[in-house]
């Protein structure tokens, strides 16, 4: 079969295409295909999959970090840079310390900084304040209703049960 | 040497038994909760003290938990470095919480304590890395799961929250809810018809991002893919696990126009691929690694079309699992490097693959 482009070279290069599930299939020579810009069989091993892999790396977010380096945390003593070299921040305390820094990178790297799921209360605070606990315990169930995970149900009704 | 894992059903592997839906195109789903203790130093800034005042805390809290019920613990420093290779050839740790990582070689007090479905990694990036795993497509029961461990375990001990960023983790990249979810596929339709490229192209811009089958910065190998969430803040855990749900049904639906395109286009050239990785398999008498894992790919596209009957899918998974290198050596008591380990890999995918013959399997998915 003869290319589809040129008409003139034997084809060698069949490109099934699909789309909006309809399926075309063209057939093209080696010069016309890689005028295209086509992935042959014989580069499709070298598909440039690892500059798509992994999405945005720990480095590369950590690169969109600005600000001085003499502001460190009083916690862990780490400071911007570290967090610029590794990627990675000291301790908890850190987003106090870099809050609006972090509150940038983290609408650049997430497009939000407001945590919108699950609502951690800490045992201590559990401990202490029942209305409040009774009132978490509530929107965990909703939720737990709401996704139909029975058995998480049951243990939060007991948990209710309990304080009430 | 024995790992105390290996007491655990399929080695702590319970999806290989592909029970799960759609358990030919889609492997195993895997989520995972990063938490980290108030008040504590991120482990890659911890001191070795820092980190086993950690782990032993957190153990006591999943001895403690009745969700983690006969769980086993590993402890990294004990292991020697072939156990380390075949845990995280299980995917059951990761590459850096058993110090496989160039970047974060031999970080002491590292442990994983699970139940082989669910489990929490400690002291790798995060303190916890709470994870639950489950055979094919399973979003909804894996999460419940983990969920009840997560609910669990925050009721023993402090987690770090921030009312606005949610939960604190050692990278920005996981703050809010911490939960990364992956599907691992097997899309040989979509690579044969050369569309791979354009749909993850496109996944990537809908948020989702796309990996090997080791995880995060490992290579494409056998037409395996990993898609999980890119973002983890702004969105609540259903949101995100209904948009990857969504999504990863919508490829499969374009892995299965892919290869109704190549069976009806290239019908013969495909059933040829597919009994050529059979019979090289079946009859082989030495087996590179990369070579097996293209083979079981072939193999596996031929049980999904339907062609070959009698592989089980469950054969299939353990053969990719137990002929990886350190797996085999591991269970041959050989050296990783040891040049006999093509000989052996292929006498025990003959093996396999024999039995599933002898027991006239009448369907692929039994």
């Amino acid at each position: 079969m003869p290319c589809e482009q040129c008409g003139e070279r034997p084809s060698s290069v069949h490109l099934t295409q699909i789309v909006n599930g309809e399926v075309t299939t063209i057939h093209l020579c080696d010069v016309c295909a890689e005028a295209k810009g086509v992935q042959t069989g014989a580069s499709i091993g070298n598909l440039p999959l690892a500059g798509l892999l992994g999405g945005l790396t720990k480095e590369a977010a950590a690169g969109l970090l600005s600000g001085p380096d003499t502001v460190r945390c009083d916690f862990c003593g780490a400071g911007l840079r570290e967090f610029r070299d590794t990627g990675r921040l000291g301790c908890s305390h850190c987003y106090d310390a870099f809050e609006s820094q972090l509150r940038d990178l983290l609408r650049r790297v997430h497009g939000s900084s407001h945590h919108a799921g699950e609502v951690y209360l800490s045992p201590v605070a559990a401990s202490g304040d029942r209305p409040q606990q009774l009132a978490h315990l509530r929107e965990q169930l909703r939720r737990a209703v709401e996704a139909e995970n029975f058995e998480l149900c049951a243990e939060l009704r007991d948990r209710i049960r309990a304080l009430e | 040497m024995t790992l105390e894992l290996d007491l655990l059903p399929d080695g702590g592997m319970s999806w290989l038994e592909a029970s799960g839906p759609e358990s030919v195109l889609v492997l195993s789903t895997r989520i995972r909760l990063a938490r980290n203790l108030q008040g504590c130093v991120f482990p890659g800034r911890a001191s070795d003290e820092q980190r086993g005042t950690v782990m032993r805390e957190v153990v006591v809290a999943g001895r403690e938990s009745p969700v983690l019920d006969g769980a086993a613990l590993v402890q990294v420093d004990e292991l020697l470095e072939l156990e380390r290779m075949v845990l995280y050839e299980r995917h059951l740790v990761s590459r850096e919480l058993v110090g496989l990582d160039r970047r974060n070689r031999n970080r002491r007090a590292a442990a994983v304590l699970t139940t082989g479905d669910l489990g929490v990694m400690i002291n790798e990036e995060d303190h916890l890395r709470i994870q639950s795993l489950g055979s094919g497509l399973a979003i909804d029961q894996v999460y419940a799961r983990l969920e009840r461990l997560d609910s669990d375990l925050g009721g023993r001990l402090p987690i770090a929250f921030h009312p606005e960023f949610g939960y604190l983790t050692a990278c920005p990249t996981n703050t809010g809810t911490g939960l990364r979810a992956s599907v691992l596929m097997h899309l040989p339709g979509l690579v044969l018809t050369k569309e791979i490229a354009k749909v993850l192209q496109g996944l990537s811009q809908v948020g989702l991002t796309f990996r090997g089958l080791y995880g995060e910065g490992s290579e494409v190998v056998g037409n395996f893919f990993q898609l999980s969430n890119q973002t983890t803040l702004g969105k609540s855990e259903e949101e995100l696990l209904d948009h990857l749900a969504k999504m990863v049904e919508q490829v499969i639906v374009w892995e299965r126009q892919a290869r109704d395109v190549l069976q009806r286009e290239a019908a013969t050239v495909i059933e040829d691929k597919v009994w050529r990785a059979y019979a090289w398999l079946r009859y082989a008498r030495q087996l590179p690694f990369d070579e097996t894992m293209n083979l079981l790919s072939g193999v596996r596209l031929g049980v999904g079309l339907n062609l070959i009957s009698d592989v089980s899918v469950y054969t299939l998974n353990k053969l990719l699992i137990y002929t990886q290198p350190a797996n085999l050596a591991y269970q041959e008591g050989l050296e990783v490097s040891d040049p006999e380990l093509d000989v052996r890999r292929a006498t025990y995918v003959r093996e396999l693959l024999e039995e599933d013959a002898g027991r006239g399997l009448s369907h692929g998915g039994a």
